[in-house]
């Protein structure tokens, strides 16, 4: 036997290894890549700005957003203020990847490019059999979960023209979609103050600058409020919990 | 919007994302501790954000004219529905989707 391994066999491992993780991930992303598609479509979008915003913004929530955008005034300092808060939650997922990405080589930028919710959330969780390299478990699932993204947006894009029924009232994907996200991390959270604040403030920007321009607003509003009740909120975000989070505030 | 307006509006958002995706690498070089102030908000900001949004997804509803948004009410309340039954995203989001489009078809 050869000791050294040659790449083809180190990559087809891995291959085997990161694979079975990204299944439940083509379903959702197949679904969800196909009706943005779809929804593209729909606003007279051309099937090539659904693959292409798949390929280069690759975050589901904020394509959806965009595409609104396209269809709104052009603001593009809300658009980049609004891209970046409502992606704001990837910081969290590169500070906790930042050991882990150590060492990555040329794999490492598209490590970080590629990082979206699904797939920050295997290769943080995921238990990597020894004798799999580590960097390209994480370049497969990543590469695997971007695929089904956007060749479903593709899909999505060019059935869309195809389909025979009228696909009207298909935007209220997007608002299907948000409510699960919500409702999902509402049962995560010890405390909805937060959640209650958002919304609240949300809808009195709404009234008070329209549809058009609330958005900055809000987002400012939202981050005084978080600011000014911070301790209460801290309590309430620690409530039930062991000491560990406010031993490290001590810090 | 131009063809030049889409393509900064995308760009923004491509920017904003590499922003949030890079940056932390960028700044963490060294094992510095994340300020205790950011931590917060990553507990903090996602619900209020994820609320809001839900907001901005309805952002062109007038519950005075029209069909009063009754339409879109009904279609969250069956997502929430069968999120709370089935805890699947696909059901949930699919189901409200299809309710929503029939509602606009058979009955508003």
């Amino acid at each position: 036997m050869v000791q050294s391994q040659s790449t083809g066999d180190v990559m087809k491992r891995a291959f085997l290894a990161a694979w079975p993780h990204t299944v439940p991930i083509f379903a959702g992303f197949w679904f969800l890549g196909a009706a943005y598609g779809v929804y593209m479509n729909a606003l007279g979008f051309s099937f090539l700005y659904p693959t292409l915003m798949a390929l280069i913004i690759f975050g589901g929530s904020l394509e959806f957003v965009a595409a609104a955008m396209l269809l709104s005034p052009f603001a593009p300092v809300q658009a980049l203020i609004m891209a970046f808060i409502i992606q704001s939650r990837h910081l969290f997922y590169g500070i906790a990847m930042l050991d882990r990405f150590k060492g990555m080589g040329l794999k490492k930028p598209y490590l970080i490019f590629g990082m979206c919710d699904e797939t920050f959330s295997i290769n943080y969780t995921a238990d990597i059999p020894d004798g799999v390299d580590r960097g390209w478990f994480y370049f497969l699932v990543t590469l695997l979960n971007q695929f089904y993204w956007v060749s479903g947006a593709m899909i999505g894009g060019l059935a869309g023209s195809l389909l025979a029924f009228d696909t009207s009232g298909i935007e209220f994907v997007m608002t299907a979609m948000f409510v699960v996200i919500l409702m999902e991390q509402w049962k995560k959270e010890r405390t909805h103050v937060t959640g209650w604040i958002g919304f609240a403030i949300s809808l009195v920007c709404l009234y008070i600058f329209g549809s058009d321009s609330f958005v900055v607003p809000t987002i400012i509003g939202i981050l005084a409020a978080l600011t000014v009740l911070r301790r209460p909120i801290e309590r309430r975000l620690d409530r039930g919990e062991d000491s560990v989070p406010r031993e490290e505030r001590g810090k | 919007m131009t063809f030049t307006e889409e393509v900064i509006t995308i760009a923004m958002c491509v920017i904003g994302t590499m922003a949030t995706r890079f940056l932390p690498f960028l700044i963490f070089r060294e094992k510095t501790p994340t300020p205790i102030f950011v931590q917060y908000l990553g507990r903090a900001l996602p619900l209020a954000i994820f609320a809001m949004l839900v907001v901005y997804s309805l952002k062109g509803v007038n519950p005075l004219t029209g069909t009063h948004g009754i339409p879109e009410l009904i279609g969250v309340v069956v997502t929430i529905a069968l999120h709370l039954w089935r805890g699947s995203m696909l059901i949930s989001i699919a189901g409200g989707t299809v309710i929503y489009m029939a509602l606009l078809r058979l009955v508003f």
